[in-house]
């Protein structure tokens, strides 16, 4: 056979590795089991603190303009017109049909309870975690969720590409992949290694989810970035069985230099968000619900370097058909000095957590009571932003 | 359920080695341990006073700094020296996995490491990981519990890492004379409780907590000096912790000290310590027979760690037949760096890039990045938590290719076989790395074995 044999192919030929897919747990799930619920989530976290305040400007502010010299210019400098008040990034304008479409929306100025040390660790440790402090936390929101539901089955959630989705952890069944984990290896290698792992059922049942889960020849060595290659596969696995997939995006720790820093996260979000949306097809992406938060925001003036530096208040964004985009949600603060949060930071008015859980909600059908009582114990959720259509 | 030498090095050890022979005899895995710590000499990993010395020294020269982007640049040299530093010590690290005669130690070191987990929160501090291993846990694993308690305890990484430093009593000196809304933290004092001694079901209540944590203030680190216990941050007046009255005024660091050392010798720390050593070492379900006899030891010795590993070793169930836990990814890539006799030459020479593509990234796709633990309860000992299709998946790519870049000279594939799997080859795995199509791709299926994937 030869190496650039298309993976399924091989496998689907090969007698040895049909027995290996029978006995996998996580294979031979997916092909009876009914989807527990229709709406699809995706949860991203951007990781380092996304400036909300640079991403959606509010360039009706009467102070904005003055805070934010060398930055976040409005429409005068190339952002793209929301609302009058707010502005959209340039590096977010590919985005704009979803925004007149409905399908792009944002809720500002919201955190997590995280006040004061401004440590990403410890901030994106409380955001997965979901609850108002991390003493004795050991699993995450996004899991406790699962743990809720009827019929959550190995495929029901992905965390999906490198480093652990905290927000994942816990007692419910999770599956993982990364794009960078595809088998690129000699058919004849990858037939070795199921023969030198078959008298380990544990080893070579995942071996074998691994091999049906590389991408096939083409898309592995395509030249698809990998954020992108990491969407792809999220939205692959939400056409079938998949109703949940968390990744990360990284790369908003702007402190120097933001004007170029933060346009390449931006590029990354909007690929990712418009990869998504080509990859689940029409009719997903009407069921679809995009969440994309951060740790914290950063501080509203511009720092020495023309950067930002750690923040409180910060801003999410949503998209996806079932969201009823178009807007800018939250209570705005406003950026007088006396407004601000210690002086420096936009103030929070909202939890970031309300959002998501109203989304779940309306995705899921769970109640407020699972929501603020388990999935966010102790939130105030409010009332109803009706985020969904 | 008998001792043998191939057994033994897979699972008390760091796995077989075609240059150093198994140990012979179950004192032989013992012995050395109380011994000179060889491999600390050969292949130095920082200590914790020295690591804290070079900050204060970058810190100094920061702080004259004419302006911001002055500032910015000298911390950037730090960060980027101590990245570099910390790599460094990460291959130090795998080397002594290769070569120590005494490779319990490497195990024991790793175990209490996770046991007492600590995670750097600021981009110099995720450094200070090994020069507290160095500094904190190695020189007392072959010790007591007690004194290993105490030294993690009033450690600055712990008391960094679970927010000791940022506690302050509410009746304090220091609380009183501000407004700024600093208070009481549990993090530690929680900790210590639930991971570190009783364990999760042991009997203590919120209420044990609360007082432990007020008996704990007053435990901080400076950058300069580090620990430190100052008095003025600590709440007045004794505490109780399980029924037993604690301190009183003035403050002082010596009734924390008793209040650990009696945590330490807690029917339930016992058994709690004697659990994780089964299940880490033998299995994720271990015979409760063996758990009872280790328990018992602890009991009777006090914690005496040497006794406590000796009775872990002397019973017949610590032999069950086979490899059973799988090993975490740093643990694979340790004991495939012996298996290949890795030169410490070889290693130094990789340019630092290469080196971390070879030895640093593939563990985060594996499910274990360096430095970064999931949470203060460590690493997962469920083997079912490293099965994954992702992580199977990497472990495979990595040794398929990593080997050659390690050990150009790669093995003679048959004699691989003997020399890395010893009694638990298997045809399967002959027959694989016979029929493989280049030495690489021989190497690495005999590095995917389940034999060699698990101890």
């Amino acid at each position: 056979m030869s190496p650039t044999l298309n993976r399924r192919a091989f496998l689907s030929r090969s007698a040895l590795v049909g027995c290996s897919l029978a006995a996998s747990p996580l294979l031979t799930r997916v092909s009876f089991a009914a989807a527990p619920w229709e709406g699809r989530l995706v949860v991203i976290i951007l990781r380092g603190g996304m400036d909300g305040l640079d991403v959606v400007q509010p360039h009706g502010a009467p102070e904005f303009a003055a805070l934010r010299q060398g930055l976040s210019a409005g429409p005068a400098g190339g952002a793209v017109d929301l609302d009058g008040f707010f502005a959209l990034h340039p590096a977010l304008s590919p985005l704009m049909p979803l925004w007149r479409a409905g399908d792009l929306g944002f809720v500002h100025a919201v955190s997590t309870p995280y006040r004061d040390k401004r440590s990403h660790f410890d901030g994106q440790d409380l955001l997965e975690a979901g609850t108002s402090s991390l003493e004795g936390v050991r699993d995450g929101w996004l899991n406790r969720m699962l743990t809720l539901l009827p019929g959550v089955e190995a495929r029901t959630a992905f965390a999906i590409g490198q480093g652990e989705m905290k927000l994942l952890a816990g007692p419910a069944p999770v599956a993982d992949w990364s794009p960078d984990a595809d088998l690129a290896i000699s058919s004849q290698a990858l037939r070795l290694a199921d023969l030198v792992m078959q008298e380990d059922p544990a080893l070579h049942a995942a071996l074998a989810e691994a091999t049906m889960l590389s991408a096939d020849g083409d898309a592995a060595t395509g030249k698809a970035r990998p954020h992108v290659r990491i969407a792809d596969f999220a939205a692959e696995q939400l056409r079938g069985e998949t109703r949940v997939a968390s990744f990360s995006i990284n790369g908003w720790d702007t402190h120097n230099r933001q004007d170029r820093a933060l346009s390449r996260a931006l590029e990354r979000l909007g690929d990712t968000i418009l990869a998504l949306r080509d990859g689940v097809g029409p009719e997903i992406w009407q069921k679809t619900a995009i969440i994309a938060m951060t740790e914290f925001g950063r501080t509203v003036r511009v720092n020495g370097t023309g950067g930002t530096d750690h923040g409180t208040g910060g801003a999410m964004v949503l998209a996806g058909g079932a969201i009823r985009g178009g807007r800018v949600y939250g209570d705005w603060p406003g950026l007088a000095e006396a407004d601000l949060y210690d002086r420096r930071d936009l103030m929070p008015t909202g939890d970031v957590r309300a959002p998501a859980a109203w989304i779940m909600r309306a995705l899921t059908g769970l109640d407020r009571t699972a929501l603020d009582g388990t999935v966010f114990p102790g939130l105030d959720m409010g009332r109803d932003p009706g985020l969904l259509l | 359920m008998t001792f043998s030498p191939d057994l033994a090095a897979l699972r008390f050890g760091c796995g077989l080695s075609p240059a150093l022979a198994p140990p012979a005899t179950p004192e032989a895995l013992l012995a050395g341990l109380d011994g000179p710590d060889a491999m600390s000499a050969r292949f130095p990993i920082e200590d914790f006073t020295a690591f804290s010395e070079q900050i204060a020294a970058a810190r100094a020269v920061r702080e004259t700094a004419k302006n911001r982007k002055d500032k910015i640049e000298n911390q950037r040299v730090l960060r980027r020296s101590l990245t570099a530093a910390r790599n460094r010590w990460h291959l130090q690290r795998l080397l002594r996995w290769t070569w120590s005669e005494t490779p319990l130690r490497e195990r024991l070191t790793a175990f209490w490491a996770d046991h007492f987990t600590v995670m750097g929160k600021s981009s110099i501090m995720l450094s200070g990981a090994l020069p507290y291993e160095q500094s904190a846990i190695r020189p007392h694993v072959a010790g007591r519990f007690a004194d290993l308690l105490i030294a993690v305890t009033t450690h600055p990484m712990m008391l960094h890492y679970l927010d000791q430093s940022a506690s302050v009593g509410p009746g304090s000196r220091l609380a009183r004379g501000r407004a700024d809304g600093r208070g009481l933290n549990e993090n530690l004092a929680r900790e210590v409780l639930e991971l570190h001694t009783l364990g999760v079901d042991g009997p203590y209540t919120q209420d044990d907590v609360r007082q432990l944590a007020e008996l704990f203030t007053g435990l901080t680190y400076t950058a300069a000096k580090g620990f430190a216990f100052q008095p003025r941050r600590a709440e007045p007046g004794a505490e109780t912790v399980l029924g037993k009255s604690y301190g009183g005024d003035p403050a002082r660091l010596e009734p924390v000290l008793d209040t650990l050392r009696d945590l330490a010798v807690h029917p339930a720390t016992a058994r709690h310590i004697a659990r994780k050593l089964a299940v880490h070492f033998v299995s994720d379900a271990p015979d409760p027979a063996l758990v009872d006899h280790v328990t018992a030891r602890y009991l009777e010795t006090g914690g005496d760690l040497m006794a406590v590993y000796g009775a872990l070793i002397e019973h017949p169930a610590a032999w069950a037949a086979g490899p059973a836990n799988i090993k975490p990814p740093l643990d694979y890539v340790a004991s495939a760096c012996r298996a290949l006799a890795v030169p410490p030459e070889r290693l130094a020479a990789l340019e630092p890039r290469r080196a971390r593509r070879l030895l640093i990234d593939p563990l985060a796709k594996m499910g274990q990045p360096l430095f970064r633990p999931r949470g203060p309860d460590g690493w997962a000992e469920e083997d079912a938590a490293w099965i994954t299709p992702q992580a199977v998946s990497a472990r495979l790519l990595w040794a398929l290719s990593a080997p050659s870049a390690l050990r150009p000279d790669l093995p003679e594939p048959r004699s691989f076989v003997d020399t890395t799997l010893g009694a638990f080859a298997t045809e399967p795995v002959r027959f694989a790395a016979a029929s493989a199509e280049s030495r690489a791709d021989a190497v690495g299926l005999v590095l995917s074995a389940p034999a060699f994937q698990r101890r």
